[in-house]
This record gives C-alpha cells, structure tokens and sequence, in this order.
C-alpha cells in the first residue's frame, strides 16, 4: 500500500495515479463546477469581468508555474511573451484575415517557438542569471513590437473587431465567460495530466536536481527547451485570449510588470501546483479589485484619499508578496492542504 | 567631434551614477548572494528624501545629503532584518520575488507620499556651463563624475584597507571559514545593505540634480543589470568599467543611430555576454557542466 496523502491509501497503481481519490474530492469537484456554471447569473457585471481577468490569468499561469514551479526555470519574460500571443492572433486575424480560431492556434504555436528560441540561454544558465536574461528578453521583444512598425503598428494600439463564430458575435462579458472558462479548464486540465506523463517527469526531475536527472538518462537540454516551448504555449494562449476579450492590443499592456504579476501570482498560489496557480490567481485579482471597492465606499467621507489609493495598491501589492514568502512560501495551496488535514484529523493534531 | 565630446561627457556621467548604483548591487550579491531588483527603488528613495528634505523642510543641501544617508543606513539594516533574513535557505526565485515585493512597496510608497507627477529640481551642483572648443558642458555632469569617482574610490579603499571591508571580503569568501575567524556574518549582511542602499541614495541624489525628480528613477534600476552582467556580478572593479561602458553605448547609439536603439542595446550587450563569457570582464569564472 502507498500513500499519496497522510491517510489516503492505495493497493493498485491506477488508484495511485489517479487525479482524485476521495469521495471528499469528487464532490468538491461537482460543487466546483455546479459553482463555475452558476456564477455569471450570480455575480455583478463588474464581477463578470473581473473573473474573466481571471480566467485568463489562470491560462497564462498555468504556463509560467510549468517553467517556474515544475521545471525550475525561473522566467521574468512573461510579459514579453504574453505580447507575442496576443499580437501574433491579432494580426493574422486583421491582415491575413485568419478566422480567429485559427490565429489563436497560430498564436499558440509561434509563442512556443519563441519561447524555446529565448530558452536557449537556460542551457547554459541558471537561477539567478537565468532571471536576468529573462528579463532582458522581455525588454527586447517590447522593443521589437514598439519599433516594428510595418508589422505590429508601432506604439499606437490595434484594434480588433469583435469575435464572431458562425454568425454569433461574442458581443458581453457574458459571453465570452463561456469562451474562456473553456479555455481555463482546458488549461487546468491538461496541465493536470501532463506532469502524469513521462515528460512532465523530466521537467520534474530537472527541477530537483539538473546533474541526478543527467545521469538518469534524462536528457537535460531537450527537457528544458520543451519547458520553455510548452510554458510559452499556455502563455500564448493568454495572450490572444487578451487581444480578442479586450479588443485593443498595445505593448503597454505587456510590460514589466506584467511578469511580475503574473509571478506573484505563482508565488502567492504555490510553487508547482496547478490548483495554487488558479487560487494564487483569484486572490491577486479578488484583492485589488476589493481594496478599489473600500476606496470608493470612503471617498464619500474621505476624499482626498482617493487619488492616492492607487499608490495604496502598489505597496499592498508588494506587502502580499513579501508576507507570503515569508510566512507561507508554499503558497495558498498549502494553506488550503493544512486546513483540510485539521479538519479531516480534528479533534488530534495529526 | 563636438557632438562626440559632448555625448561622452553625458555617458560618463550617466556611467558613473550607474556604477554607483551598480556597485550597491554587487556589494549584495557578493556578501548574501541577493540578486536586488529593489536597487532601483533604492534611487528613488534617494532622490525623493533629498527633494523633500530640500524643497519641503528647507534644508540646506549639505543637511539633506545627510538625511539622505542616514535614511539610507536605516532602510538597508530594516530590510535586511526584517524581509531578507527570513529567506536565508529560500530558492532563488523566492529570494528575487521577495525584493520585487519590496520595490514595490518602496515604489507605491513613495507614490503615496510625493504622487505620480514629476517634482521640481533640488539643485546643489552649478547650473552653469562651460564651453571647450566650441562645446558646451555642464558643470554638474562634471561635478556629478567627480563625486562617483570619489565614493568609488573610497569604497575601493573602504575594501583592501578597513577591517570591516576586509571582513565582507571574507564573508563573501567563505561564509564557515568566516564566522571561525569570529567575524559575524549577521553585521556583514546588514553593513552590505546598509552600503548598498548609501551609494544608491547618493547615485539618487546626482540623478536628483541632474535629471530631475520622478519616478522614471526608478527605470535606472533595471539597466543595472547589464552593467553587472558585463562587469561580473561579484566584481568590485567590474561595476565601475561595465557602468562607464554601458553609459557611453547608450549615448553614442542615441546619439549617432538613435531610433529608440539605445533603450534596448544594453540588454543586447547582457545577452551575448551571457551567451559567450556568462562571469562577465571580471567576475569569478565557475565552471559547472550539466
């Protein structure tokens, strides 16, 4: 018999290997999606966009956790490849006239490529200097979209018309909620089962230690390239997901800090687990819009305090990060773990 | 040739306030292993408490550059203390993540204070210029190179001389072999902050006075990072020569291609360093093979 988790046992490897093993699970599972299906009935439009903010980011950062947490590489380019999806779907949709289905697909595909081409130096670099040539990608992939006339436009944004499939235009929130909840649990999903295979062992395997999974017959650059390809194609997805929601693409949208956030994200969900990276991003996008919330319900009593909140916002941003780290840097998702093991073991400790 | 002596003097007034900044970083890196992305934020810090000090209280300037120090002194033995030493044995995504979190609190901070719109100069180097062979150059780039000559110099002298210089060279040596020699690590850590954060307020101060107060200072934070690449991350000499190098390519692109080139050449410069020499002109070369 294995254990997976304290007190969860198997007698056979397909139990082991399965995605859920409690009864408790299977009807989380259920509630989740029953909750998933309800809530644009439920919620304001205001909500409506925020969650599919959301939902984008969880694509995106499902990608940026399969580098970070799963792999070991750590990427501050997030931003820049976010641009590649997003302004990849968008032209071939406007100038080749692509339906946009396809762009997308397009979309996804280039941004891999792209992301295995700036994963090169993770052959030879690591860590910290892996960090810094990350980060110098982003600048360069925002510079080549910023000057890049003829192509990208330049600096002044694109606009895309609305997303129509078969006569039917994606015109609300509403509608495009379905358009990308498919999307996210597409993510969640094949995210889920791609560390079941044998190649996201490898990524695994790296992560832990780069020389053992070598002499395991690993092979170490094929692994990390595939890494950085697969990641990017999740981001790429995001990014056109953004263009078509939006309907504008500019390089603002994709800057620095766009990396970053999409970093905390991962850091505040928990490092190498899919369902962290989807509370990681519910939380970061929950939060701010909570505290803009607060802002406004004081401005009538306090109005000088409303031009500052968006400074507000900047160092609760930061204070998030750095307390998580400190206190819990295994993330939401541990937290959420230790929660249930009290429960399940309640009134013992363990 | 007047546009070359012209473009030089900016460069190596800018180089010299990036080595400053640079340097700060290094001393980091070298005594705790930190890659500091709040280095920027450390300028703006800088900049803002000299302004502050200057125009709202109404210092004189020579008061607030010492405000501006103690200022410094205090915000690298608080962060130290209280955000990077819980994360001594962390990975070093966490490591880099915790000092994003602190630039930006230390960003949103300032924001909070000061707002978003840029502030009037406090000016304590000349205003005027003077004209050599029909160019024409400002006093304060000059007078800006020849303070970062000096505190580069007194921080190399502060290194191979003092006994605390010689106690960080020892801690960033061998951290075990250190603390037998009775030398603690905990004073290194917090003295390498505390440095780190002086030259980046003095670095923040000269940006101050010589392209103004806001918070675009902050952006010179990330163009440290070519400048240790190309110096080596743990070189003390390396910061002053991959500073100057990298302030006289930008203005020599900015000045003779233009186009925008010369806000991205110094990550092209970071990329094939780290493609062809990744320990830079004078880093320590480690050679590990996977």
């Amino acid at each position: 018999m294995a254990a997976t988790a304290t007190g969860v046992y198997h007698r056979s490897y397909t139990s082991e290997l399965a995605l859920r093993h409690t009864r408790a699970e299977r009807a989380r599972l259920v509630l989740v999606a029953v909750a998933l299906l309800a809530l644009p009935w439920l919620i304001t439009p205001y909500w409506l966009t925020i969650a599919n903010q959301i939902g984008i980011a969880v694509v995106g950062a499902i990608g940026l956790n399969i580098l970070v947490g799963y792999t070991g590489q750590i990427s501050l380019g997030q931003g820049g490849f976010l641009a590649v999806g997003a302004y990849t779907s968008a032209l071939l949709h406007l100038r080749a006239g692509l339906p946009v289905p396809l762009s997308i697909g397009a979309a996804v595909i280039t941004t891999a490529a792209v992301g295995a081409f700036f994963g090169i130096p993770a052959l030879r670099l690591k860590g910290l200097y892996l960090a810094i040539a990350t980060l110098a990608s982003q600048e360069i992939i925002l510079f080549a979209v910023r000057n890049w006339d003829a192509v990208t436009g330049g600096v002044d944004a694109i606009s895309l018309p609305r997303l129509e499939i078969g006569g039917f235009v994606f015109r609300k929130d509403f509608h495009w909620y379905w358009v990308i909840l498919i999307f996210a649990v597409l993510a969640v999903v094949t995210a889920r089962n791609l560390f079941r295979t044998g190649l996201g062992r490898q990524f695994m395997a790296v992560r832990d230690h780069d020389i053992a999974a070598a002499t395991m017959g690993i092979d170490v650059t094929r692994a990390k390239v595939f890494a950085f390809a697969v990641s990017s194609g999740y981001v790429g997805l995001a990014g056109a997901l953004t263009a078509h929601y939006t309907g504008i693409v500019t390089w603002e949208r994709f800057t620095l800090d766009v990396s970053v956030l999409y970093l905390a994200i991962v850091i505040v969900g928990g490092l190498g687990t899919i369902a962290g990276t989807v509370y990681g991003a519910v939380f970061m996008f929950v939060l701010p819009a909570l505290i803009t919330r607060i802002g406004q319900e004081l401005s009538a009593s306090f109005p000088d305090i409303v031009q500052r909140f968006p400074a507000v916002q900047i160092v609760i941003f930061g204070l998030v990060i750095v307390l998580f780290l400190i206190f819990e840097p295994r993330g939401l998702d541990r937290i959420w773990q230790r929660t249930k093991d009290y429960i399940r073991y309640w009134p013992f400790r363990y | 040739m007047s546009t070359f002596i012209q473009l030089s003097v900016y460069g190596l007034s800018n180089g010299a306030i990036l080595a400053l900044a640079a340097l700060g970083f290094v001393l980091i890196f070298k005594a705790t292993s930190v890659i500091n992305f709040a280095q920027g934020e450390f300028l703006l810090i800088g900049a803002y408490t000299f302004y502050a000090a200057v125009l709202v209280f109404g210092f004189h300037w020579s008061l607030a550059v010492l405000v501006g120090v103690l200022v410094a002194i205090a915000l690298g033995v608080l962060v130290e203390r209280f955000v990077l030493r819980p994360m001594i044995g962390e990975e070093a995504v966490a490591v880099i993540m915790v000092t994003i979190g602190l630039a930006s609190m230390l960003r949103g901070g300032v924001q909070f204070f000061f707002g978003t719109s840029p502030k009037e100069t406090p000016r304590f180097l000349p205003g005027e210029s003077v004209s050599v062979a029909g160019v024409t150059i400002p006093y304060d780039r000059i007078a800006a190179i020849a303070i970062a000559a000096l505190v580069l110099t007194a921080f190399t002298l502060f290194f191979t001389r003092s006994r605390h210089g010689i106690a960080m060279r020892a801690v960033a040596d061998d951290q075990q072999a250190a603390l037998t020699m009775g030398i603690s690590v905990r004073r290194v850590f917090a003295m390498a902050w505390a440095l780190a954060a002086l030259t980046a307020v003095i670095g923040g101060i000269l940006l101050a006075n010589l392209t103004g107060v806001s918070q675009g200072i902050a952006g010179f934070g990330l163009v440290v990072f070519p400048v240790v690449i190309l110096g080596g991350l743990d070189s003390v000499p390396g910061t002053i020569v991959g500073g100057v190098i990298i302030g006289l390519l930008t203005q020599y692109v900015s000045g003779y291609v233009g186009g925008g080139l010369e806000q991205v050449i110094p990550y092209v410069v970071l990329v094939l360093i780290l493609m062809l020499r990744p320990y830079g002109l004078f880093g320590q070369v480690r050679i590990e093979r996977v």
